[in-house]
């Protein structure tokens, strides 16, 4: 019943100053809105990222030359130390690998179509679609027969096969990579970017033995990849690749010459720099949601002082402190309360309309709603205490003659 | 004063009350040892100049200030030295205030400010605020406003309101302060009638006023001076202010009026706060 009457006593001052409280509730509009679009925008971003890292392929091992940061530096230009021997190792003895490929990278002038252009060349074997889960969307994958007599057959990432042939579907088609004339079996599905901003479908996919015995110029290991069946086997997959990469480079001590990186720990990296951007945007958002407060005490001190005889007069009738100070206090937070349900509406529509118009991915966390209404209410209290104290601690018979 | 076996209990009893404000260095003796009992069902007039000393008194009388020396007891019970929570309660529970400025909460309605006491009303007694703030509002006349807000009343209806609200609780005393001041002559006398009325069914009521003609209608009279009770004597024939409005009525309003000025009409009506 107090309660009852407590809250109803708030609404009731709320309602009769409409235009006031509309314009105080603004600032807590403004301030949640805001907060949860730049969440919105730093979530989506996330969410983005673990996107084009799953693309790369799920439960992927990927192995590169050269120790991990932190380890002993062996300086700049250090000879490569992966070579198609340690991935045909790798996939010889490990038992928790599902699929091993190397990747050997060149760069090289392709003519072909409409024209010509330069691009990645890269060798790998037939369990690279398994592990990068990339499939070709026409045409086939080279197979194994082709890579045994390294024939000259290529599969075009989708980027390639649009500049080369825009008009046509490029399966059949002849091209030339240097000066080595190659037969295109397929064309993969498009992948997009990567977390850097690369162009993962600018690349032209060939067997690794044809890039070894065909392609001149730079090519070598640039890693392996590897893949295992679940999850869970990745911690065991890693051990298995560093026992046999240790054993084959005659590592008896001292650090790996090489870095196994899983998914996970990608994962890990891009996430932790999008949470920093997340939180660096949320925070300037919530200097918006302070404002706010500080505007709330601003109202509530000019509404104590307006209404000192109010309160004067309830004080007289026998209401007690503690009733005047929770009278103000829960006007305050009722307005920054309902300031911050309108502002959680006006923010997931903002990044609504903000991911329609920019084409960002957006998206409010649910944690986001339940922080901004207990943030507003937060907000209401802590900036209301003080105005409502300075009312509780009237003196009545001061307050009643005032004018 | 001598009270024999057959007087009513007192309501209220001061014993030397002093009341010293300090403001920096300098000492105002607001009140000097007043010595005062008001017994149930009186009907007291207070008067005094302004900076006698009346105002501090009723503030005591009504728990809104504390005496800094003395004794008081209302309805029995100590009440110098309680906190400022258990002034409260005892202006919810014992007193009923009535003020010259009327002191209602505008855009409300009548019912609403007169529900008001019952909202802070801590003994949880089971019943109905809006029921019985309807009783007090029929029992002042205005059963028929009971959703007019205070700026569409008159000044005397809206000091029926606040009679309404101070009677809401059934206190033990009711506390007038200048509650015709801001009324004219007629609707103070109707006030009066009102108040003559309510003491009739047993209630007893401070009234504080420093116009003599309005004081003539309580059945005693104390004056205040420099502090002090001066004069404390029982009004032998009290005026009737139910008759002296059915004399208005027959010959105008200047018929019954002894010093010219006291009544001076005052249409204005002041807006309660916003």
């Amino acid at each position: 019943m107090r309660q009852v009457t407590l809250l109803t006593i708030a609404l009731q001052s709320i309602v009769k100053n409409k235009m006031r409280t509309m314009l105080t509730m603004l600032g807590i509009v403004i301030g949640v809105g805001a907060v949860i679009v730049m969440v919105a925008i730093g979530n989506g971003a996330q969410t983005q990222i673990q996107a084009q890292i799953n693309s790369l392929g799920t439960n992927l091992l990927v192995v590169t030359a050269g120790a991990a940061q932190g380890a002993v530096s062996l300086g700049a230009g250090t000879f490569n130390r992966l070579t198609v021997a340690d991935a045909e190792a790798i996939k010889r003895e490990a038992t928790t690998l599902a699929a091993v490929s190397p990747v050997i990278v060149t760069r090289t002038q392709v003519i072909g179509g409409v024209g010509n252009w330069r691009t990645e060349v890269d060798g790998v074997t037939t369990d690279y679609p398994s592990i990068r889960d990339w499939t070709a969307t026409s045409g086939s994958w080279f197979n194994e027969a082709d890579i045994e007599a390294k024939r000259a057959v290529a599969v075009l990432g989708s980027t390639v096969a649009r500049n080369l042939f825009p008009d046509q579907d490029p399966v059949g088609a002849r091209i030339q990579l240097g000066h080595t004339p190659f037969t295109v079996l397929g064309v993969l599905a498009t992948k997009g970017q990567t977390s850097g901003g690369g162009d993962q479908d600018d690349v032209i996919l060939v067997p690794y033995t044809t890039a070894q015995a065909r392609l001149s110029g730079f090519a070598f290991v640039g890693q392996i990849l590897a893949s295992t069946s679940s999850t869970a086997d990745l911690a065991a997959g890693k051990i298995e690749i560093t026992d046999i990469l240790r054993d084959s480079h005659r590592l008896t001590n001292g650090p790996d010459d090489f870095t196994i990186r899983d998914q996970t720990q990608i994962a890990a990296t891009a996430s932790s720099t999008t949470a920093v951007m997340t939180a660096l945007l949320a925070a300037m958002a919530s200097v918006s949601l302070v404002v706010g407060g500080i505007g709330i005490m601003n109202i509530m001190l000019v509404s104590v002082t307006e209404r000192t005889r109010e309160i004067g007069i309830r004080m007289a009738v026998g209401a007690r402190g503690s009733d005047v100070l929770t009278q103000f206090l829960v006007e305050s937070v009722v307005m920054s309360v309902l300031g911050g349900l309108v502002g959680l509406a006006v923010g997931v529509g903002g990044a609504l309309l903000l991911g329609h118009l920019t084409g960002w991915a957006t998206a409010t966390p649910a944690s986001a709603v339940f922080l901004a209404v207990g943030f507003s209410g937060a907000v209401g209290v802590f900036f209301g205490f003080y105005p409502a104290r300075k009312a509780a601690a009237l003196n009545p018979i001061q307050a009643l003659r005032y004018e | 004063m001598t009270a024999s076996i057959q007087d009513p209990a007192p309501v209220i009893q001061l014993e030397g009350v002093e009341k010293i404000y300090e403001t920096g260095e300098t000492k105002v003796h607001a009140l000097r040892g007043v010595d005062l009992t008001i017994r149930r069902g009186e009907f007291v007039a207070i008067m005094g100049a302004s900076g006698s000393g009346k105002s501090t008194l009723m503030n005591i009388l009504g728990c809104l200030d504390t005496p800094t020396g003395g004794r008081y007891l209302l309805d029995g019970a100590r009440v110098d030295g309680l906190s400022r929570n258990a002034l409260a309660d005892l202006r919810n529970q014992k007193l009923g205030f009535v003020f010259q400025g009327f002191n209602l909460l505008a855009r409300t309605t009548a019912l609403q400010n007169v529900e008001l006491p019952l909202l802070y009303d801590r003994t949880r007694k089971p019943r109905d605020p809006k029921v019985l703030a309807k009783a007090a509002l029929e029992r002042v006349g205005l059963g028929d406003r009971l959703d007019h807000h205070p700026s569409q009343l008159s000044g005397g209806q809206q000091q029926r309101v606040a009679i309404a609200r101070a009677l809401v609780s059934e206190p033990t005393l009711l506390l007038a302060d200048e509650p015709t001041g801001n009324l004219d002559s007629r609707t103070a006398i109707e006030v009066m009638a009102l108040f003559q009325a309510l003491n009739q069914q047993g209630i007893s009521l401070v009234l504080v006023t420093h116009e003599l003609d309005i004081a003539q209608y309580a059945t005693r009279v104390i004056d205040v001076r420099d502090g002090r009770i001066r004069r404390d004597a029982p009004v032998l024939v009290p005026r009737n202010a139910a008759e002296d409005l059915v004399m208005i009525d027959a010959e105008g309003p200047d018929s019954l009026l002894d010093d010219p000025m006291a009544g001076a009409a005052n249409d204005s009506r002041p807006e309660a706060f916003s």
